[in-house]
């Protein structure tokens, strides 16, 4: 299997290709077909090589191929090269196997767009893009993907571009992920020139890892960060994070699938790909996880106060991108990918769910339009219900076992703080309250919907049901796999990922209490039998944290309904900017847009129009006077001009010739 | 290829014969005009391949050499060659030149026979100064490229033709006089330097001259070439004469004029005064480094098409220099290589933007709007020629930039740091123009019944993205052309700046 491991990443470029090329010519039921399967069978490639993984002892678990040179100049040779260890495997596993759900639940949700095929070839082009990323081996080849998945984000945001809100919101998301990619190309280049300095010229994962050594700490810093810049932008992190909830305007599945599920992820994983290099610089590991756990919280209060469905959902991908940043930036990066795909089942569910719920609605988004609707789609209500609950963190759903995961970490590494757990465990609460005001919202109460919309509820077909389905069934076990050891599991997956994020032991041996004001107390009796206490009576606590959150929902939304009204009554101006996102667009377009824009204009008046041209028509007219003087030399007789050509030759070469200076 | 078939003199001169038939055609039958002259660009593409196939990677040598003297007396010489420098250069202009014509073929309905005839002779000035290694024979190819470029603007063109090609005249005028005095100079030097008068290139390398005298002849090199490229602040010509210039006239000029700047560069004015070149490099690193963010930012402010284009040559010429001083191998060839990319990019946006002229006869991006909805063929290839100008990895342009950008970051973290700023810049222009011109709803009726492109057009456009792909994706093919022509390059760069750095102060 080890040769064809580029076949992973190849099938989707396959559909994308058959359908772009000849998709024209064929019934919407072919390109469907094509589209799926290319997807599926980068999902059995996939899980045939884990197959053999089984089989292999857990050090030999690297399949690394390389097709053909790429970009070769001096020193730099990249290939096309792809590699495949424990973690890109979980991540081609999770992409193409969500992805695959999601491109059937789109036949049934696209049916009627006149975009059918456009849909599922740019839809192809994205999973290509991302398997790419995931599977590439060098820096370069995952900054192709990296770059190609913003290009088909682009694409599939602007997928409506006839609406000027779709076509603004693809060219923010490009641009803001170019700013970001801005410092990632910045990191390429200093990570590379670094490690030339001392004779190794390599961008492939496994040589970088192996030299790593050479590099000095604060070297190692800048790189780390100038590459976290790029997941600020792509995963929507505080600076960068405008983009995504605009990026809504694309169709549901493409939120579901692009911007909650995967690409928004590809940060956390480029941060565990280099996890040798991040692990080198204790600074920007505080840094990432600082980023990661204001995101989280910040984003979590815009959560509250949004009415539209899906702005809602994307405020919470950024809150939960936040968490993953968190454990990666605490050194627990086998827990990020665990909640990352966690994150991927229930996050992609909850968006499909969104999608179906307005497939009855007849696209309705806003919640204050909304209610009463679990007996009129009930496989939708209890997908999303399940959804919820997996998000909030309730024990035996996979929310539950990938955030308490990360949020012990962040508590009990040594790159941990009282204060990151702390506001993590805020964040739950909070992530608990605005799902379920989300949830009661659309599927309680009394219906708030026109009669005229009314009449039309009515669940979705099954080709869209059944992925939600089987997407919720993922979201209750998906966490089995990383049971921990204080409940008597064993982490599976930690375990898996131990090879390429280092071992289990290890971070078990790292997590005795840090320099946290709590944990230091506790650190002179860091016995293991007060750890496992601690750790349970952790879990208990965000547990009831979690349950609050749902419980104030309950009591302001089913109970009391009168009391939000009455509470933004009460406080009107602090709604308002919350509502308003804290009117950071508004800044952003302020000083970077309109700043770009006068500083244009200026340029162009007085530089290129005033002064420049100014000084070239200025010759111009001088020359002109010169020639009107000239004029009176003019005399016709050309003896006198042949005259006046010879002396001046001779003035010249005389001058060249014997010049000292020439 | 044996001694008895001069395969670079029949490429350089073919155009000239096909020219020189097209003038015994009949005035009054254009159509065999075009014909005649898209079969002729033809052959000379086919006859040039041989250049691509059977030239040596293993050699840093001049090949395909034909040197004969032409005035002896006075070290003139017909001295031709070329190595992997140059080499691509020429098949770009042989390719391109037949997608002119292909793109002039219903645009131009005025005086047809002569504008072709522009064109072909226009061709054959431009592969001789690709391909001269006299400094007397490359003169005049770089002089003669003036007059059919000239015309074109002038006699082809949009309604301030005149201004325009007047404007485009003057400027390259100015720097061209004074290169001349440069060469008199470096020739005279050299004479009583070593009691060989000649123009020969290979031999006036060897020159050696006292840094002062270096710098003044640098200078009038450098000045001539950057108006050429153009460089800010010297490029106010340039949106000019791409506004006012025919379809074809601005693909070329993008594509191969712009470039005799860059390679003027590359093949004369660092090799000839290396030391010079050195101590420049920092001034001229600025300069890049400004054209592309000031590039860049003009696109931004503009509202005619072609001036945006235009003004991103400018940003993207910025790129190239960068690299070229970047004195390295990265940087080096990432500059070549973008001299291939631009051509087929900015070619290709131009020849894009004429398909929509030549429907609308506007090119104000306020005129447009959703044309995407009633041109769903076109706005494929221009999104795809778009991401190529804006560097998406896969496509031509971000190994060349990359490698820029690698090269320049290497030579000088700022110039590096600030030049990829350029990469955030690219994207904002483009994707606003694009998004103006192809997306939103059609607000303007006339834009409703517009058709999409032809089986002509569509062929055009097949090609240019076949190369934005292939360069992109399997750039490997190119490098191995240029690998050895530009290590041994710089090497013998590094040598000459070590050997006039440790000859002492009296050598200078």
């Amino acid at each position: 299997m080890a040769e064809y491991i580029w076949l992973i990443p190849f099938f989707p470029a396959l559909g994308f290709l058959i359908n772009g090329l000849f998709g024209a010519w064929m019934s919407k039921r072919a390109i469907a077909w094509i589209a799926c399967l290319a997807v599926l069978m980068s999902f059995l490639a996939s899980f045939g090589v884990f197959l053999e993984f089984l089989d292999l002892p857990a050090e030999a678990r690297i399949y690394e191929i390389n097709l053909y040179n790429w970009i070769a100049a001096g020193e730099l040779s990249v290939p096309i090269g792809f590699r495949i260890d424990a973690l890109s495997l979980v991540m081609s596993l999770t992409v193409s196997g969500v992805a695959f759900l999601i491109h059937v639940y789109s036949i049934g949700y696209m049916e009627h767009d006149p975009g059918f095929r456009r849909f599922f070839v740019e839809l192809n082009l994205f999973v290509f893009m991302m398997l790419t990323l995931v599977t590439g081996s060098n820096m370069l080849l995952m900054f192709v993907g990296w770059e190609g998945v913003g290009l088909s984000s682009y694409l599939l945001i602007g997928f409506w571009y006839e609406k000027d809100s779709a076509s603004n919101a693809g060219k923010k998301a490009f641009i803001v992920n170019r700013i970001g990619d801005f410092g990632f190309l910045l990191g390429i280049f200093l990570l590379f020139l670094s490690l030339g300095a001392h004779g190794v010229w390599t961008l492939n994962f496994g040589e970088i890892q192996q030299h790593a050594h050479l590099l000095n700490g604060s070297l190692v810093g800048i790189i780390t960060f100038l590459f976290f810049v790029g997941a600020m932008g792509k995963s929507a992190q505080i600076p960068l994070y405008v983009w995504l909830p605009d990026a809504m305007e694309g169709p549901t599945p493409v939120s579901s699938l692009i911007h909650a599920a995967t690409m928004v992820t590809a940060g956390v994983y480029m941060i565990a790909r280099l996890n040798f290099l991040y692990s080198m610089s204790p600074e920007t590991m505080m840094i990432v996880a600082v980023i990661g756990v204001l995101t989280a919280f910040f984003a979590a209060t815009i959560g509250f106060a949004q009415y539209d469905i899906k702005k809602v959902l994307a405020y919470s991908t950024i809150s939960q991108l936040g968490y993953m940043f968190v454990a990666v930036g605490v050194g627990a990066y086998a827990a990020g990918i665990f909640h990352l795909m966690t994150h991927a089942f229930f996050k992609g569910l909850l968006f499909l769910g969104a999608g179906s719920v307005m497939h009855a609605m007849s696209g309705e988004l806003d919640l204050r339009k909304m209610g009463g609707l679990r007996k009129k789609i009930p496989i939708t209500y209890w997908t999303f219900l399940i959804a919820c609950l997996a998000i909030a963190g309730i024990p035996g759903f996979s929310g539950f076992f990938s955030k308490d995961e990360i949020l012990w970490k962040a508590f009990s590494s040594v790159n941990g703080h009282l204060l990151i757990w702390g506001l993590g465990a805020l964040t739950a609460g909070m992530t608990a309250f605005y799902m379920f005001r989300l949830f009661f919202g659309i599927f309680h109460g009394e219906c708030r919907a026109s009669e005229e919309v009314k009449k039309h509820i009515h669940e979705s077909p099954h080709v869209m049901t059944v992925p939600l389905m089987i997407l919720a069934f993922l979201a209750v076990v998906g966490g089995y796999v990383g049971i921990p050891h204080v409940l008597g599991g064993s982490n599976l997956f930690e375990h898996f990922l131990a090879p390429v994020l280092g071992g289990a032991h290890q971070s078990a041996a790292a997590s005795s209490p840090g320099f946290g004001l709590l944990s230091s107390a506790w650190a002179s009796s860091a016995e293991a039998s007060h750890e496992t206490s601690l750790e349970i009576m952790l879990m208990v606590l965000s547990v009831i944290i979690a349950l609050i959150g749902i419980a104030i929902a309950y009591i302001l939304y089913i109970r009391n309904t009168g009391l939000p009204g009455k509470f933004t009554a009460a406080f009107p101006g602090l709604f308002k900017v919350v509502h308003n996102k804290y009117y950071v667009d508004e800044f952003y377009d302020f000083v970077f847009v309109r700043g770009l824009l006068r500083l244009g204009d200026l340029l162009l008046k007085v530089v290129d129009i005033g002064i420049i041209e100014g000084i070239v028509n200025g010759l111009g007219s001088l020359n002109q006077w010169a020639g009107s003087q000239l004029r009176k030399i003019e005399t016709g007789i050309v003896q006198q001009y042949a005259l006046g050509i010879i002396i001046g030759a001779i003035v010249v070469v005389g001058y060249i010739v014997f010049s000292p200076v020439f | 290829m044996n001694m008895t078939y001069p395969l670079l003199s029949v490429i350089i001169f073919l155009p000239l014969a096909g020219a020189v038939v097209l003038m015994f055609l009949p005035r009054s039958n254009p159509s065999l005009a075009k014909k005649w002259a898209l079969v002729w660009t033809i052959i000379e593409f086919i006859v040039s391949l041989p250049l691509f196939f059977n030239f040596n990677e293993q050699t840093a040598q001049m090949q395909f050499v034909e040197n004969v003297p032409w005035f002896p007396e006075l070290g003139i010489s017909y001295n031709i060659g070329v190595d992997g420098l140059s080499m691509l250069l020429v098949l770009l202009t042989t390719f391109l030149t037949v997608i002119c014509v292909l793109a002039s073929w219903e645009s131009i309905k005025d005086k047809v026979k002569e504008y072709y005839i522009s064109f072909l002779v226009l061709e054959t000035a431009m592969i001789g100064a690709l391909c001269a290694l006299d400094l007397v024979l490359f003169y005049i190819f770089w002089e003669l490229m003036l007059v059919p470029m000239y015309l074109l603007i002038g006699v082809w063109g949009g309604p301030r033709r005149i201004y325009a090609a007047i404007k485009f005249f003057l400027f390259t005028m100015v720097g061209s006089v004074l290169m001349l005095l440069a060469i008199m100079v470096l020739y005279f030097h050299y004479g009583a330097e070593s009691g060989s008068y000649t123009f020969n290139l290979f031999d006036l390398y060897n020159a050696n001259i006292p840094i002062v005298k270096q710098y003044w002849l640098f200078a009038a090199f450098a000045l001539s070439f950057a108006i050429k490229v153009p460089m800010f602040p010297v490029h106010t010509w340039l949106p000019d004469a791409h506004t006012e210039a025919p379809t074809a006239g601005s693909v070329i000029l993008a594509g191969v004029l712009l470039k005799m700047g860059t390679y003027g560069f590359v093949r004369f004015a660092i090799p000839l005064f290396p030391q010079a070149a050195l101590r420049a490099a920092p001034i001229i690193l600025t300069l890049a480094v400004i054209g592309i963010i000031y590039g860049a930012i003009m696109c931004i402010m503009q509202s005619d098409l072609k001036r945006l284009i235009a003004y991103s040559s400018v940003s993207h010429l910025g790129y190239i220099m960068l690299g070229l001083f970047s004195f390295n191998m990265q940087g080096l060839e990432g500059g070549i290589y973008q001299m291939l990319n631009h051509g087929i990019s900015t070619g290709g946006l131009f020849l894009v933007v004429g398909m929509i002229y030549e429907r609308r006869h506007t090119r104000m991006i306020a005129d447009f709007g959703g044309l995407s909805t009633v041109m769903p063929k076109l706005a494929v290839f221009f999104l795809i020629i778009t991401l190529s100008s804006i560097a998406l990895p896969g496509t031509n342009g971000f190994v060349g930039e990359f490698l820029i950008l690698l090269g320049a970051f290497r030579n000088n973290v700022s110039f590096g740091v600030l030049a990829t700023t350029g990469v955030v810049l690219g994207a904002v222009y483009m994707l606003w123009m694009f998004q103006r011109v192809m997306y939103g709803e059609i607000t303007k009726d006339e834009n409703r019944a517009l058709k999409d492109i032809n089986k002509r057009e569509a062929t055009i456009l097949v090609l240019i993205v076949f190369f934005v792909l292939l360069m992109g994706l399997y750039s490997q093919i190119f490098f191995k052309k240029m690998d050895t022509s530009a290590a041994d390059y710089l090497q013998k760069f590094q040598t000459k700046v070590e050997m006039l750095q440790t000859a002492g102060p009296e050598a200078r």
